[in-house]
C-alpha cells in the first residue's frame, strides 16, 4: 500500500466518528424541532383518531430511544426511510436531486473560476489600473446582490424581455426527455447516450441559473486570488527569483501563482460547500429540482427522514470534499506531505 | 410508471409524440399551443398518485380527479368571476349509468355503465367499486374521515350484487351521501391490478398505486418526475364524460411565483394554476391573459377569538373586535380585492345563502361603545397568531387589525407560528387566544360548515365555542334534505346565533385565481385542484 492510499484510508477512518456524530445530532435536532408531522400529514379534515393512526404508522408513538435504534438499524441496511413531502424514498430523492444541485453548482463554480482567477491575477499584477477597478466593481456587485434577485433580473431581461433564454422550467424544457439515468448529471448522461440535442437543451437551461450563482461566488474567489497574488508577489522569494533573472512568466505562474493557489483552493472548498446549501433561492426561481429546496421544504413540515437524509448526505459530501482539497494541497505544495 | 426511462416513455406515448419530437424542438411555442398539448404550471408539488395513501398532499388530489372516475360527478355552471364552476345542486353520472334510492333513503342502488372499461381494457365491475370503497373506508386518515361525512363507514355497507349493480346500505338517510360520492375520495380503482400487486403487509396496494395509477379515468399518467412534472395522456376510451380536447397535459412545478408569471405572460405555458392575488389583479389588466378568480364556495377567512381566553368570553369584547376590524382595507391589501366581502350585510336574515355577509362593519364608535360596556373597558393584551405558511394573506391582515385594535385598547402582538406547528396549535390543541382561520367545506351546505367549525370539539372550531342550541341544530339539520320544511328555519337560526355569538368573525371569502394564455374551458372545483378534463384551446 503506497503512501497516498494509506493517507486516504486514514482520512476516511477519521471521518467515521464525524459521521456517527452527525447521525445522532441530526436525529435529535429534527426531533427537537417544534411541530407534529402526524398532525400535519393527517390532512385538513383529520380527527384525533386518524392523527393517532398516522402517528402509529410513522412509528412516532414509540419512545425516542427506540425510534433511534430503528433509524440506525435501517441506516445500516442502507434504508434512509421515506420522505413524507415527496412520497419517495429519501435515497431516490437524493439520487435525483443531489446530481441536479451538484451539476448546477459545479458549472457555476467552473464559470466563476474561469472569470475570477484570471481577473484576480490581473488585478494583482496591475493594482490601481482599470482591471483592478473592474475587479472591485464586479466583486462588490456580486456579493451585494442576493441570488434570487440576480436570478429574477436575469429572467426578466434575457427570458421575458429579450426572449433569448429558454423558459426557466428547471433542468430541461418540457419538450425534451431526461437522458437515461447513469450519473444523474444531465450533461454527462446525455454525452454518454450521444444525444446532443438533449445535451444542448440541458446546457441552455443551465446558463441563467449558473450565471446567477457564478456572479455570487465570483466575489470571494476573485478577492482571495487578488490578495494571495499580491502577498505572493511582494514576498522575498519572488524578489530573489526576479533578481536571479527568471522570466516574468516563470516568476508569475511558476512561483507566485502556485503559492497563491493554496488559499484560493481553500476558499473554493468553502464557497462550494456554502453554495450547495445556499442555492435554495436560485433553485426556487429557476424551478431547479435541487437538494437545497428539498431540505427546506422538508424542514418546514418536520419531515424527519428527509432532513436526516439530507444532513447525512451533506456530511458525506464534505468528507469527500475535504479529502479532495487535501489531495489538491499536496499536489500544489510539495512541502505538504501526504502523510 | 416506475420505469420512466426515455425509451419507455416514447413507447408509452406512442409514435405520434416521438415523431413530432424533432421538428418540434425548433418551434416550441407554436407547437405547444397546438391542439394536442397543454402545459400548466403550478407552485405546488405532487407527492403521490394515490389519494388514499397516508401523507398524500392536496396537490396530488388532481390525479384522483383526472385519472380516476367516481360513480357520480357534479354538473357544470357559469361561475362568478368568469369561467365555469362545478354545480353542487346537479349530480351527474360518471361511472354509474343510473341510480335509485329506496323510499326510506337507506339503500342506494347504482347501475354501472356497461361500456365502461379500465385502461387495460377490462370492464369496470361492481366488484371493483366495492373494493375501492372498502379501501377508502379502511385506509384511515383523511379518506376515511371524508367517507364518514357521507355516512359511509364500514365495508359491510357496500355490496356488489352482480357485475353491473352496486348497492350501498346506510345507517340513516343523509343528503350528504350522494354528493360525498362525487368528491375525489371514492374513486374507482382497477381492483384486479391492485390485488395482483398487494402484499400481506399492504393489502390495499398502497405502495403500487402510489406510483402507478390503475383506473378508468379520462387521463393516464405517462410520466411522473416528483418535484418536476406530471405528464397526462388522454384515455381515448373514456366513458365518464365528453372526451377531453387535449391529448397530452404537462403539469410543471415552478415554485417561484415570479417565474410562473413570466411564463404565462410570455405564453410559453397556457395555464398558471393558483396564482397569488396580486398577480391575478395585475394580469387581469393585460391583453392575452385571462384571469379567473372564483370565490371558493363554503370557505371564509375568519378572525377567531378563543373562548378559553377570558376577555373573549365577554360578548361585548367580541363585538368590539367585529366593529373595529378595517374590513375594506384588509380586503384590498391582503386579497387585492379578489374574492367576496363578508361584512356589512343585512341585520335580518331572510335567506339561507352561505357564505354570507355578517351584519358588522367598520365602526369605531360602536366598537368603543362595546368595549366600554364590557368587563374589560381598560383593555388587555393578547397575542394575535398567524401561520407563516399562510403569511401571504394572514400577515397584512394581522398588521391592519393590530393597528385598529390598539384604538380600542386591545394590544395585539402578532405571533407568527411556523406552518408545521400551526395545525397542532390552532386546530388540534385549540390554544391560540386570537387567530386567523380559513376553513372551507367540500360539501357545499351551511350545516356542513357549521358541523366542522361551530360544533364543540370539532377540528375547525378553533375558538372552543360551545352553544347547546347550535349543537342541537347541527345534529338535527346535517342529514335532512334541503327541501325539508325544517331545513331553512334551522339554518337561519344557526346564522343568527353565529352572528350574535361571533366565535368566528367573517372577513372575506377568498378566491382561487387561475391565469390562462391560449387555453379556455377552466372549471372551478371545490377541491381547488386542477381538473384538466374540460380544458380546450382558446378560440379567439
Amino acid at each position: 500500500m503506497n503512501a497516498r492510499s494509506r493517507m486516504i484510508l486514514g482520512r476516511v477512518a477519521q471521518a467515521i466518528p464525524v459521521i456517527m456524530g452527525v447521525v445522532v445530532i441530526s436525529f435529535l435536532l429534527t426531533r427537537a424541532l417544534p411541530g407534529d408531522p402526524a398532525a400535519y400529514f393527517a390532512g385538513p379534515a383529520a380527527d384525533e383518531a386518524s392523527i393517532a393512526e398516522i402517528r402509529e404508522a410513522l412509528g412516532l408513538d414509540k419512545p425516542l430511544i427506540q425510534q433511534f435504534f430503528f433509524y440506525v438499524g435501517d441506516l445500516a441496511t442502507g434504508d434512509l426511510g421515506t420522505s413524507l413531502t415527496t412520497g419517495q424514498t429519501v435515497m431516490s430523492d437524493l439520487a435525483a436531486r443531489l446530481p441536479a444541485s451538484l451539476e448546477l453548482t459545479l458549472v457555476a463554480l467552473i464559470l466563476s473560476c474561469a472569470i475570477a482567477i484570471p481577473l484576480g491575477v490581473l488585478a494583482a499584477t496591475r493594482p490601481g489600473t482599470w482591471v483592478d477597478h473592474l475587479c472591485r466593481v464586479l466583486v462588490t456587485a456580486g456579493v451585494s446582490m442576493p441570488t434570487f434577485f440576480t436570478g429574477i433580473v436575469l429572467i426578466y431581461v434575457f427570458y421575458y424581455l429579450a426572449g433569448i433564454a429558454p423558459s426557466p422550467l428547471g433542468r430541461l424544457d418540457f419538450i425534451y426527455l431526461s437522458p437515461p439515468h447513469i450519473t444523474g448529471f444531465y450533461l454527462i448522461d446525455a454525452t454518454i447516450a450521444g444525444d446532443w440535442e438533449t445535451w444542448f437543451g440541458a446546457l441552455k437551461q443551465l446558463v441563467l441559473p449558473a450565471t446567477t450563482l457564478a456572479l455570487f461566488t465570483l466575489a470571494p474567489i476573485a478577492r482571495m486570488t487578488r490578495a494571495a497574488m499580491l502577498s505572493a508577489l511582494s514576498s522575498d522569494f519572488i524578489r530573489t527569483a526576479r533578481a536571479a533573472g527568471l522570466g516574468s512568466r516563470k516568476v508569475l505562474f511558476g512561483y507566485a501563482f502556485r503559492n497563491a493557489l493554496l488559499p484560493v483552493v481553500t476558499t473554493l472548498g468553502m464557497v462550494f460547500s456554502f453554495t450547495l446549501g445556499a442555492n435554495v433561492l436560485v433553485e426556487k426561481v429557476f424551478a431547479w429540482p435541487g437538494i437545497g429546496s428539498y431540505a427546506v421544504e422538508a424542514l418546514v413540515v418536520s419531515d424527519y427522514a428527509a432532513v436526516q437524509g439530507f444532513v447525512l448526505a451533506m456530511a458525506l459530501l464534505f468528507v469527500v470534499l475535504n479529502l479532495i482539497i487535501d489531495i489538491a494541497y499536496a499536489l500544489i505544495d510539495p512541502r505538504i506531505g501526504l502523510n | 410508471m416506475t420505469d420512466t426511462s426515455r425509451r419507455n416513455f416514447l413507447k408509452l406515448t406512442g409514435g405520434t409524440v416521438g415523431a413530432a419530437m424533432l421538428p418540434f424542438l425548433k418551434t416550441m411555442p407554436a407547437q405547444a399551443q397546438s391542439n394536442s398539448r397543454i402545459v400548466v404550471v403550478s407552485g405546488q408539488t405532487i407527492n403521490s398518485l394515490d389519494l388514499h395513501r397516508t401523507g398524500t398532499n392536496r396537490a396530488s388530489y388532481q390525479v384522483a380527479v383526472n385519472c380516476y372516475d367516481r360513480l357520480v360527478s357534479f354538473g357544470t355552471k357559469e361561475a362568478p368571476g368568469g369561467g365555469f364552476s362545478y354545480d353542487y345542486s346537479v349530480i351527474e353520472p360518471e361511472l354509474a349509468e343510473s341510480w335509485t334510492i329506496s323510499d326510506d333513503g337507506l339503500t342506494m342502488t347504482f347501475k354501472i355503465k356497461s361500456d365502461a372499461t379500465f385502461w387495460d381494457g377490462r370492464k369496470v365491475t361492481a366488484m371493483d367499486v366495492k373494493w375501492s370503497f372498502d379501501r377508502a373506508v379502511s385506509a384511515g386518515g383523511f379518506p376515511t374521515v371524508q367517507m364518514k361525512a357521507g355516512g359511509l363507514e364500514r365495508p359491510e355497507q357496500f355490496e356488489a350484487v352482480d357485475e353491473e349493480t352496486f348497492v350501498i346500505k346506510l345507517d340513516k338517510p343523509s343528503k350528504l351521501t350522494l354528493p360525498d360520492l362525487a368528491v375525489p375520495v371514492p374513486f374507482i380503482i382497477n381492483a384486479e391490478i391492485a390485488k395482483a400487486n398487494a402484499t400481506d403487509d399492504d393489502p390495499w396496494a398502497m405502495e403500487y398505486l402510489h406510483t402507478t395509477p390503475a383506473g378508468s379515468g379520462a387521463f393516464k399518467v405517462v410520466r411522473w418526475d416528483q418535484g418536476q412534472q406530471l405528464v397526462y395522456e388522454r384515455n381515448d376510451a373514456w366513458t365518464g364524460g365528453a372526451l377531453p380536447s387535449f391529448e397530452q397535459v404537462i403539469v410543471r412545478e415552478v415554485p417561484s411565483p415570479a417565474t410562473r408569471r413570466a411564463l404565462i405572460e410570455r405564453g410559453d405555458v397556457q395555464m398558471s394554476f393558483n396564482i397569488p392575488n396580486k398577480d391575478a389583479s395585475e394580469l387581469d389588466t393585460m391583453d392575452g391573459v385571462d384571469v379567473y378568480s372564483t370565490p371558493i364556495e363554503n370557505c371564509i377567512h375568519c378572525l377567531c377569538p378563543n373562548f378559553s381566553f377570558e376577555p373573549f368570553q365577554d360578548a361585548n369584547v367580541r363585538k368590539a373586535l367585529a366593529y373595529a376590524i378595517p374590513y375594506e382595507a384588509i380586503f384590498q391589501t391582503a386579497a387585492y380585492g379578489r374574492g367576496a366581502p363578508m361584512w356589512g350585510g343585512e341585520a335580518e336574515i331572510n335567506d339561507i345563502a352561505w357564505p354570507r355577509k355578517s351584519p358588522y362593519m367598520t365602526d369605531m364608535a360602536k366598537a368603543k361603545e362595546h368595549m366600554a360596556a364590557s368587563g374589560f373597558a381598560s383593555g388587555f393584551e393578547v397575542p394575535l397568531s398567524i401561520s407563516l405558511g399562510l403569511a401571504d394573506w394572514m400577515e397584512p391582515t394581522a398588521l391592519l387589525m393590530q393597528e385598529a385594535f390598539a384604538e380600542i385598547g386591545i394590544k395585539a402582538e402578532v405571533e407568527k407560528i411556523p406552518g408545521a406547528n400551526w395545525r397542532s396549535a390552532a386546530l388540534v390543541e385549540k390554544r391560540l387566544p386570537l387567530h386567523l382561520e380559513n376553513f372551507g367545506g367540500w360539501l357545499n351546505t351551511p350545516d356542513y360548515y357549521f358541523f366542522w367549525a361551530y360544533k364543540n370539539g370539532h377540528l375547525f372550531n378553533s375558538s372552543n365555542y360551545l352553544n347547546e342550541e347550535i349543537e342541537q341544530l347541527v345534529d338535527n339539520t346535517l342529514h335532512i334534505p334541503m327541501d325539508d320544511p325544517a331545513y331553512a328555519p334551522n339554518i337561519k337560526r344557526m346564522f343568527e346565533i353565529a352572528f350574535e355569538d361571533l366565535p368566528r368573525i367573517p372577513l372575506w371569502q377568498p378566491a382561487l385565481n387561475v391565469a390562462m394564455n391560449g387555453a379556455a374551458g377552466y372549471e372551478f372545483w371545490f377541491h381547488r385542484q386542477l381538473d384538466v378534463r374540460p380544458l380546450t384551446i382558446a378560440t379567439s
